[in-house]
């Protein structure tokens, strides 16, 4: 092995984190998924053939998440979405902070609300820029599923954010 | 909201998701000249897009998990993961992402002699060699149970100058195994067992890896592998004494 098991992951380890936080209850279960996910990539590595980390680490990153909701089955899914409190932008008057605070957190709280395999694809295409054949692969999935998960996605959150604007 | 009525609505998204080669993507923005519903589709992708890039929703991992990255690859060993509720569900889980992500990667078989003689170093590591310190095997054998679906065979051989100093749980190929530490002079010798997939008992065999020496035999449905920096002779006869204890 040419490279150590650090250098591989590190790279990847926000993106694994964020993948957790959206497919996990919160913070404190998102670190414990990475944690567990962790141990496992190491036990892999010397089977990891050295392309593709990110995939490689994101897909087990993802079956962690999964495997700790099997083990907390009937607790709502993400129940504290990832939060857009601490990231204002300074340039912004109070006014104008506020309001955008509000619309990350609503969009935050919709993206949770999707069913988790539809929040997935779309945190991996949107988020993390990923191919649909990266997907597919990381997910499990066939690459039509993978079109149309995202489409259905895609299609439910834009119906929320207009139905919003509407009555705002 | 968009009716899906034209089929080229998956095209328009693929298109905006950089998956279509330039001859399609050049025919599809004829299409769309002509075809409102893709007009939408693509409208509405694109807000959509913009709002999700604006909004950056991404975390960062904390330090902490930094932090454990780091120790992790300073010490790889077992599992050791603190906030997980049942202990028997996490190794379910375990063993059932284990094989989601074998099933798809499909890593070549590691060969065992390699994987020992990494368990021997990793242990060797950091004051990680034993999970539990104890000289008596009534101590260490129970402290295996529940921790592994297979009961180890734990054996003291002080009387012959390799005293058990300790267990510990490691990771082979995705499944927990025992390790039964011993000492030969000031030497640990790293026993690790796990239950033989193929049946009938062997004799010992001797193997040298990275300047370790091995000896590898399957006894009772088990295999064993000992590690060591213990000169060949000395760990032979350590092998021959183990099997032959009662």
């Amino acid at each position: 092995m040419s490279q150590s098991f650090e250098a591989v992951v590190l790279p990847y380890l926000d993106a694994g984190y964020s993948l957790a936080r959206w497919l996990t209850h919160g913070r404190g279960d998102a670190e414990d998924v990475v944690q567990e996910a962790l141990v496992r990539a190491l036990t892999y590595f010397p089977g990891f053939r050295g392309d593709n980390a990110r995939g490689w680490f994101l897909q087990i990153v993802r079956n962690a998440a999964y495997a700790s909701l099997s083990l907390n089955r009937g607790v709502p899914l993400a129940d504290e979405p990832p939060d857009a409190e601490n990231l204002a932008d300074p340039a912004d008057d109070p006014e104008a902070a506020l309001l955008r605070r509000r619309g990350r957190a609503d969009l935050a709280r919709h993206i949770a609300e999707l069913e988790v395999e539809l929040r997935e694809t779309l945190i991996l295409r949107e988020f993390e820029d990923l191919s649909y054949k990266e997907i597919a692969q990381i997910t499990g999935a066939p690459i039509g599923t993978v079109m149309s998960r995202l489409w259905r996605a895609r299609r439910s959150l834009a119906a929320v954010i207009r139905r919003e604007e509407q009555e705002a | 909201m968009i009716e899906e009525r034209c089929p080229m609505l998956l095209l328009v998204q693929a298109d905006i998701d950089g998956e279509l080669d330039a001859g399609r993507a050049a025919d599809l923005i004829r299409h769309r000249a002509d075809c409102p519903d893709c007009q939408a589709a693509y409208a509405e992708i694109m807000m959509l897009r913009d709002r999700l890039r604006a909004a950056d929703l991404r975390e960062k991992a904390p330090q902490s998990l930094r932090r454990f990255l780091a120790q992790q690859s300073a010490a790889p060993i077992a599992p050791r993961v603190s906030r997980w509720r049942p202990q028997i569900g996490l190794f379910a889980g375990m063993a059932l992402a284990a094989g989601l992500a074998l099933a798809i990667y499909r890593p070549p078989m590691p060969d065992p002699l390699g994987l020992v003689v990494d368990a021997h170093v990793r242990s060797l590591q950091a004051g990680h060699l034993e999970d539990v310190i104890s000289t008596d095997r009534h101590t260490v054998k129970p402290w295996f149970e529940g921790k592994l679906d297979f009961a180890p065979p734990v054996k003291d051989l002080a009387a012959e100058n390799f005293p058990l100093t300790g267990g510990r749980l490691d990771v082979m190929q995705g499944r927990p195994v025992a390790a039964l530490i011993y000492r030969g002079g000031t030497h640990p010798i790293n026993l690790l067992v796990w239950p033989a997939k193929e049946s009938g008992d062997t004799e010992i065999q001797a193997e040298s890896k990275n300047g370790f020496n091995t000896l590898h035999w399957r006894l009772n449905g088990m295999e064993f592998w000992a590690v060591s920096d213990l000169e060949p002779g000395q760990l032979k006869n350590f092998g021959r004494l183990w099997r032959a204890a009662p």
